[in-house]
């Protein structure tokens, strides 16, 4: 009974320590998700807590339903990431549906409108067994749920590698918008307060879907399916305005949606916040079963509900508001001054635990890690004549490169009506309404990186993030992150997170990129096999102009193109290099994180003073994989060249802080000496114009192929026989 | 010119097109619950996209039998003018106002991208600012925006120049290539007899500002402002 609520003995021992005695079946299924990994965080958090969470700008820090930052102007900017992994291998399409519907409501929770949403996705090799199937169910999932929301999806990432095959990862992440002096919290308060629950009905899905999250896999996974729950966006809709509505009026004293452990999670998580009780009367929860259990309920995972405290005497008012919506809505319960969640059904006590060691004292675990050092195969030698057309083509309709229009196409990223840089530049850019503001966003980590070098790939995901923001000319201002690894209890596994996260807060402390929010996603392992480690960033930044931003695309002829950053040719885990070696080779690149900021703060400082025609950040694939997106975005080629003439690992080596800029003519030679004063690489490549990119004159890829090959591999792959 | 947009529990283009509307304009339009059985005075009523009533049972088959709508089809047999875009379109399909059907897209998917289209009847007040046979850019988000009739049907919109806009590549030209669901004759939006109602799946309200990467909507609420005002 213990093992099948995921429990350890040694934690069945210390609930009972902790309560002085044996708990009731309710009782146990309670602390089994309290104390879930999911919703405990008992291996991550001593590590978590090296994360730089303050700055002036950052109203509220990680702990709540999401982060909060100032953009000025009394305009607040609240978001989060989180994953939906398991319960989107069993079943794609409900599993990430129901993970966009959790992290909008994270956002509105806090008094947001949801603004964007994003998303990164990480799939298994493209011919493993029912992957067409689970690409396909999932970005249908994800586009059914936010385009009937209303809430544009407007960029992400999406990448194939086996270590995805038995677990994939999807991870969601929504940004709102909100007053700084209108943000909601989740911490009950006023005894004698009335409990509210809205939304949809309660029924017996996902029951026991946190515990699930926090196991690995085996070949008996797909048995797990009752416990993914079901998504009803229109919902979800509903609630939002409500929401919304509601909290224009001051009757909402707290407020929590109803997610992973549901009404369990969100009553023991207001209650331990305000350091009160709640008392519920589980007999008057909407159920949409007959003879639903106390147990059912109190566990269920059904979506679209939302648990709030309301002011005493506004019960009218707030009822008023979700009945012209057409939701559900009863008084569940009070606050109480005891310091206890009791529940009572039909009568009768059938849980009655105390608050504190429920939220606040779950197990906490210094697991053993072990350092990770690889030893990797070295990069392969290069041909002697090695031209740089097929690679590039290759490249460009690789599964990793390729244009993921097939995707994006079937998302609303227009929605709102504010989306002014759409999906395939560097970052999104959405207007923040009715002001000249925009906000950029981004969500990167490079798995490959962090699994040859844990730390270096921390690094990189929260510079490369960093880069992507400001590549459009925006101030990163905030991050949040989605840590997807395998399985704690393994001390390698513990070793790659240790590394990754070390590295993250490296780098977010030398950018000025605290970390507002997050969630930690652990057993993402199927049969023993883990996911390379996985720790998704996703970035904020803000552009006080919108008008300010540019594109990756090439604007026109006659621009002269200027490389700012360091090429060393490095091609350590590069694409090139797994491309010819049929796997990944090397080391990562290194990531200078002060060079990172020198240069990127030169490239913002030019985009700003309006001296740039397109910006583009350097990454998979390299230098000439960066030139021939702007030209493909552009429909516009360029001659480039270096003296002497370079080779491949100059073109597709993957140094990291590196842009392609391109200017007028008129300003480039100033430019480069600015860089120049400012300890800043800058190289002239060459110039835009024609049909094709010629390199060193004796090369030349057309435009033609190049998108050919870059649209070409998605749709092919998507239009196969199903397997 | 009094405008007013219907919000049903489900609308989620609502907001977009009172911008357009209001911009045009130069005021707010009105915003009109769905359980409201009367209306004011008006001169143009908007029924906005998104997923009114979350595309249950079939998309625009619940919102069609919400109270407004039944004004709403008296006023358009009155003249009032009725614009309906996306899921608008669909809820118009559905109540009568327009007739034919709209069908799950051929590719079975979602699809949101800017499309080409061709101007038919630029003789209307919803199109007065376009010329005849004038290629605009405007984008579509739907899954079920494969315009359907029969063939009756259909010859009765081409006999009374009923049909608005045709999807067609960038020169002007139709083609399955350039046919984003498959709709019947390349259809985009039609109107009705009195061409005082206009369905459309393509948003003109997401192409009425620069910003957005395109202005072609625009010309369709100037229009209207010109010819109701």
């Amino acid at each position: 009974m213990i093992a099948q609520h995921g429990l350890k003995p040694e934690e069945y021992d210390r609930i009972v320590a902790a309560i002085g005695r044996a708990p009731n079946l309710v009782e146990l299924g309670v602390f089994s998700v309290m104390w879930s990994e999911h919703c405990s965080y008992k291996s991550s958090k001593k590590w978590l807590r090296q994360f730089p969470t303050a700055a002036p700008w950052v109203i509220c820090g990680p702990g709540e339903n999401a982060g909060v930052i100032d953009i000025g102007d009394g305009d607040a900017v609240v978001f989060k990431m989180e994953s939906h992994n398991h319960p989107s291998f069993i079943e794609p399409f409900q599993g990430a549906a129901t993970g966009v519907g959790g992290i909008l409501r994270d956002v509105f929770t806090m008094g947001a409108r949801p603004i964007a949403n994003l998303n990164a996705l990480r799939f298994g090799a493209p011919d493993a067994p029912k992957m067409r199937h689970l690409v396909a169910g999932v970005v249908a999932g994800i586009g059914s749920y936010g385009n009937c929301v209303g809430v544009p999806t407007v960029g992400g990432e999406c990448t194939f590698d086996p270590s995805y095959n038995g677990n994939i990862l999807v991870n969601a992440m929504t940004v709102g918008l909100a007053r700084p002096d209108r943000i909601f919290y989740a911490r009950a308060a006023g005894i004698g307060n009335p409990v509210v629950y809205v939304g949809s009905k309660t029924g017996r899905d996902g029951i026991h879907g946190a515990t699930m999250a926090s196991a690995e896999f085996d070949e008996k996974s797909e048995e797990k399916r009752p416990t993914v729950q079901v998504g009803d966006p229109f919902t979800e809709k509903l609630l939002l305005e409500a929401c919304i509505e509601l909290m224009a009026t001051d009757a909402i004293v707290a407020i929590q949606d109803m997610g992973a452990a549901g009404l369990t999670s969100s009553s023991c998580e207001m209650a331990a916040r305000g350091g009160v009780g709640i008392a519920l009367d589980l007999s008057a929860v909407p159920t949409r079963e007959r003879a639903m259990t106390p147990y059912e309920i109190m566990l269920s995972e059904s979506q679209e509900r939302m648990l709030m405290v309301i002011a005493k005497g506004r019960e009218a008012e707030a009822e008023a508001v979700f009945r012209k919506w057409e939701l559900d809505v009863a008084v569940i319960g009070r606050v109480t001054d005891t310091g206890r969640i009791v529940a009572t059904f039909k009568g009768a006590t059938v849980l009655d635990l105390p608050v504190e060691p429920l939220a606040d004292k779950p197990p906490l675990y210094d697991r053993p890690w072990t350092p990770i050092a690889r030893s990797r195969p070295p990069v392969p030698t290069l041909p002697e004549t090695s031209a740089l057309g097929p690679p590039l083509l290759s490249l460009l309709g690789s599964p990793d490169l390729s244009a993921r229009r097939w995707i994006w196409e079937q998302y609303d990223h227009m929605v709102m009506a504010d989306t002014v840089a759409r999906p395939g530049g560097d970052a999104a850019v959405v207007r923040v309404h009715g002001t000249r503001k925009a906000l950029a966003l981004s969500s990167d980590c490079t798995p490959r990186y962090c699994y040859a070098d844990p730390e270096t790939g921390g690094r990189q995901a929260v510079a490369e993030c960093w880069r992507n923001l400001t590549a459009v000319g925006a101030t990163p201002l905030a991050i949040t992150d989605c840590l997807n690894f395998g399985s704690p209890e393994r001390p390698e596994i513990m070793g790659e997170f240790v590394g990754c996260v070390t590295g993250m807060a490296e780098a977010c402390r030398a950018l000025d990129f605290p970390v507002v929010s997050g969630n930690v996603s652990l057993y993402n392992e199927t049969s023993g096999t883990a996911v390379k480690p996985t720790p998704q960033v996703g970035g904020v930044g803000l552009l006080v102009e919108a008008d300010l931003m540019v594109r990756v695309a090439f604007r026109a002829a006659d621009d002269v193109i200027l490389l700012i950053g360091a090429t060393t040719g490095h091609l350590g885990c590069s694409l090139y290099a797994r491309s010819l070696a049929g796997s990944d080779a090397g080391q990562p690149p290194p990531v200078d994180l002060a060079a990172e900021r020198r240069n990127g703060d030169f490239v913002r400082g030019l985009i700003h003073a309006r001296r740039l025609t397109a910006c583009h950040d350097i990454a998979d694939g390299g230098l000439l994989v960066a030139l021939a997106e702007m030209a493909l975005a552009g429909d516009v080629g360029a001659a480039l060249g270096t003296s002497p003439a370079a080779g491949p690992a100059f073109w597709f080596g993957e140094d990291q802080a590196r842009y392609v800029v391109t200017c007028v003519p008129a300003v480039a030679e100033a430019i480069v000496a600015e860089a120049k004063a400012a300890a800043v690489p800058a190289l002239r490549l060459g110039v835009t114009g024609g049909n094709d990119l010629t390199v060193d004159g004796v090369e030349r890829i057309s435009l033609f192929d190049m998108r050919a090959a870059h649209e070409g591999w998605f749709p092919a792959y998507m239009a196969a026989p199903s397997d | 010119m009094k405008a007013a947009v219907i919000v049903f529990p489900g609308s989620n283009c609502d907001r977009d097109i009172e911008v357009a509307l209001r911009q045009s304009l130069g005021r707010e339009p009105q915003m009109i619950w769905h359980r409201e059985t009367a209306l004011p005075a008006l001169d143009l009523i908007v029924v906005p996209g998104g997923f009114s009533y979350g595309d249950y049972l079939r998309a625009g088959a619940m919102a069609a039998h919400s109270p407004v709508m039944r004004e709403v089809v008296k006023r358009a047999a009155d003249g009032v003018a009725v614009l309906a875009v996306c899921n608008g379109f669909q809820i118009a399909t559905e109540c009568g106002l327009l007739p034919g059907v709209l069908l799950r897209n051929a590719s079975l998917k979602f699809v949101c991208r800017d499309v080409h289209l061709r101007v038919e009847n630029p003789y209307t007040p919803f199109t007065q600012q376009y010329d005849d046979g004038e290629v605009v850019t405007i984008p579509i988000a739907h899954h079920d925006g494969n315009y359907f009739a029969d063939a009756a049907t259909h010859q009765s919109l081409l006999d009374h120049d009923q049909i608005a806009f045709r999807y067609c590549n960038r020169a002007g030209a139709l083609s399955a290539d350039a046919n984003p669901n498959g709709s019947l004759d390349h259809i985009a939006g039609i109107f009705n007899r009195d061409k005082n109602v206009l369905g459309l799946m393509p948003h003109p309200e997401r192409a009425a500002d620069p910003a957005l990467g395109g202005n072609d909507g625009r010309a369709l609420f100037d229009s209207l402002v010109a010819a109701l005002s």
